[in-house]
């Protein structure tokens, strides 16, 4: 009874980069690998999850009033699939952060939160403390592992995979005392922030909503996703979707660009992964130079259309 | 309709948490102690509730060392009525905490249970859920915004894509985001009236809860530094350095 079982992530009809990360992840731990779609409409979904390398099959589940997007709807589900498993995990995004714990407590486990590297099916490494320390962890070899893997630290499983996909009606009745009424999204046609390989982040020195234009020009010119600070996000100068740290996104992208933000510890726990970190800012001595691989001082209201007419 | 709140006592979210040389933890010695951020917006709210005259009792309640009484009178001296505080003398993990405050639900009936959505000493972001689990209530994490209706409550809660909305029955268990309020201040008249609020202490042991700790940490280790690289005197050095890295 060795064996993995995903549950995916979508947004009703593609799938997340999450899973194919936690996929990574999954394969680490060794086992044969399943998926589980919730879904309205699964099939779509089901057949770019089907492509993931490493997939042993896909179960698609057909929920109705967006109950796919419910905890409480399905956690009794993935309680009864779970007795075929040994591993259920789910990526460390808000809708599995939300999702998982409610499964681990109906099976009466402990969970593992922010998988950051396998040392052994039951072992693994997470950080607390706002990532200021790592832990090895480790849950009784004969107890399921309920585990959320955090994307930022693995790459996503490459495609080229066929696996089979089979419908499922899993026991478990979703309760009516949870209902979906909607989703405000900020839309946006620039890159997902947590997959995009270049980020360009704003902070408080904006100072506006307005001024955080020339984020959104010089992010456009590097065909970057936004993110920003959790000042920004407060301030109310972008919308709270965009915050990167220890409460708010943790992403891995090559570039990150952070201008006008101090470099918080909270900010700097979701770049630490970062490929190359650049940061403006206009205190010499600012915290975010102490991990910056390039820096450069001064105003940005200078530097930043300067930069991005240069680019362009 | 009684509120039921939790309050964790972690490291001051302004420390800068270090390992300990022989990786058998984190140095706590004569680090400052505060109740945890998302706590302190998790009273916040319940007595906004109450003052606006949808609740009538806060009860907070902390699971942890003798010690979190004065996270508990800080949470009185905010405002809260009174304070239960189990005492564990080891680490509490999540699936315990979760079994303690599904235990003092039963026993209180509260409307609602509001916890904060993480930690941010372990950082593992799961009581409330599990706490929802158990007692077969709804789930309201992340909340950013919480209105209450009679015998509902719509709840904004902030998710990757944006704010999702849902609506739950109540009783129900809320989380806290950052952004569902400022705290208040506490005020020096306070914390003396806080000193005759009840606050009742139990062991752990008592209560009568399997524990829930199936963890076990091995190794503490820092985490990978990143080192300091190179400042750019403008932006003509700076593009030279990312063409350099193969950046644009
Ligand atoms: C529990 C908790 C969780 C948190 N979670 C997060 C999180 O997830 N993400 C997060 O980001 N924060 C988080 N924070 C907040 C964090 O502690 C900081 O307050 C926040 O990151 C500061 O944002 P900032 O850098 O934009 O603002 P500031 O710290 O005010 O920094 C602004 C910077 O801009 C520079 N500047 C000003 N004007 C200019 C100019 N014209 N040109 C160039 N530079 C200029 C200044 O020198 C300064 O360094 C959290 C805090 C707590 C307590
Ligand atoms: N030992 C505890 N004492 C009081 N509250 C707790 C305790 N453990 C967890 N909580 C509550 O549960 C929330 C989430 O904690 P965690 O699941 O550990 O991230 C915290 O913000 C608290 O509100």
């Amino acid at each position: 009874m060795s064996k993995t079982l995903i549950i995916a992530e979508h947004n009703g009809s593609q799938l997340n980069a999450s899973t194919a990360k936690s996929m990574t992840c999954a394969a680490q731990i060794g086992h044969d690998v399943d998926l589980v779609v919730f879904a309205d409409q699964p099939d779509a979904i089901a057949a770019e999850a089907a492509g993931l390398a490493g997939v042993s099959r896909v179960f698609t589940v057909t929920t109705s009033d967006n109950q796919c997007f419910l905890a409480a709807a399905l956690a009794p589900m993935i309680v009864s699939l779970a007795a075929d498993y040994s591993h259920v995990l789910a990526p460390s995004t808000t809708f599995g952060k939300d999702l998982l714990p409610r499964v681990a407590a109906l099976l009466g486990v402990a969970q593992i939160s922010d998988i950051m590297a396998v040392k052994g099916p039951h072992e693994f490494e997470r950080p607390i403390y706002a990532g200021n320390a790592i832990v090895t962890v480790s849950v009784p070899a004969d107890s399921k592992v309920v585990g959320t893997v955090r994307t930022a630290s693995f790459a996503a499983a490459a495609g080229g995979g066929s696996a089979a996909v089979e419908a499922a009606s899993p026991a478990g009745e979703a309760p009516s005392h949870t209902r979906y009424v909607g989703l405000a999204g900020s839309a946006s046609e620039r890159p997902d922030l947590q997959s995009a390989p270049k980020v360009v982040s704003g902070g408080r020195a904006l100072a506006s909503e307005e001024n955080f234009e020339i984020i959104y020009k010089l992010a456009d010119t590097l065909g970057a996703g936004v993110g920003a600070s959790r000042a920004a996000v407060d301030a109310g100068y972008v919308p709270n979707d965009m915050q990167v740290g220890q409460t708010g996104k943790i992403i891995a992208p090559d570039l990150y660009v952070a201008i006008g933000i101090s470099g918080a510890i909270q900010h700097l726990t979701g770049i630490k992964d970062a490929g190359t970190i650049v940061a403006i800012n206009k205190d010499a001595e600012a915290p975010i130079f102490e991990v910056a691989d390039i820096g450069l001082v001064g105003d940005l209201f200078n530097i930043v259309p300067e930069l991005t007419e240069k680019l362009g | 309709m009684k509120i039921l709140v939790g309050l964790k006592r972690v490291i001051d979210y302004n420390v800068r948490v270090q390992v300990k040389p022989d990786g058998s933890g984190v140095v706590t010695d004569g680090v400052k102690m505060s109740i945890n951020p998302f706590d302190e917006i998790a009273l916040e709210e319940a007595l906004r509730i109450k003052e606006a005259g949808h609740a009538e009792e806060v009860i907070v309640a902390s699971i942890g060392p003798s010690a979190a009484q004065q996270q508990l009178r800080t949470g009185l001296a905010m405002g809260a009525d009174r304070a239960v505080l189990v005492v564990a003398d080891e680490e509490v993990q999540p699936l315990t905490a979760a079994r303690v405050f599904h235990k003092l639900a039963e026993k209180e009936g509260p409307g609602l249970v509001i916890l904060g959505k993480q930690a941010i000493d372990d950082d593992s972001s799961q009581t409330g859920q599990m706490v929802a689990a158990l007692w077969d209530r709804p789930q309201a994490t992340f909340a950013s915004k919480l209105e209450l209706n009679g015998q509902t409550a719509t709840v904004t809660r902030e998710v990757d894509a944006g704010l999702e909305t849902i609506e739950v029955d109540l009783p129900a268990v809320v989380t806290t985001d950052l952004r569902l309020n400022e705290p208040r201040f506490v005020k020096l008249p306070d914390i003396m009236k806080a000193k005759k609020k009840p606050l009742d202490e139990m062991p752990l042991a008592d209560l009568g809860v399997e524990s829930g700790n199936f963890i076990s940490t091995s190794a503490y280790a820092p985490p990978a530094q990143r080192q300091r690289g190179v400042m750019v005197e403008d932006v003509d050095g700076l593009l030279t350095a990312l063409k350099e890295k193969g950046l644009i």
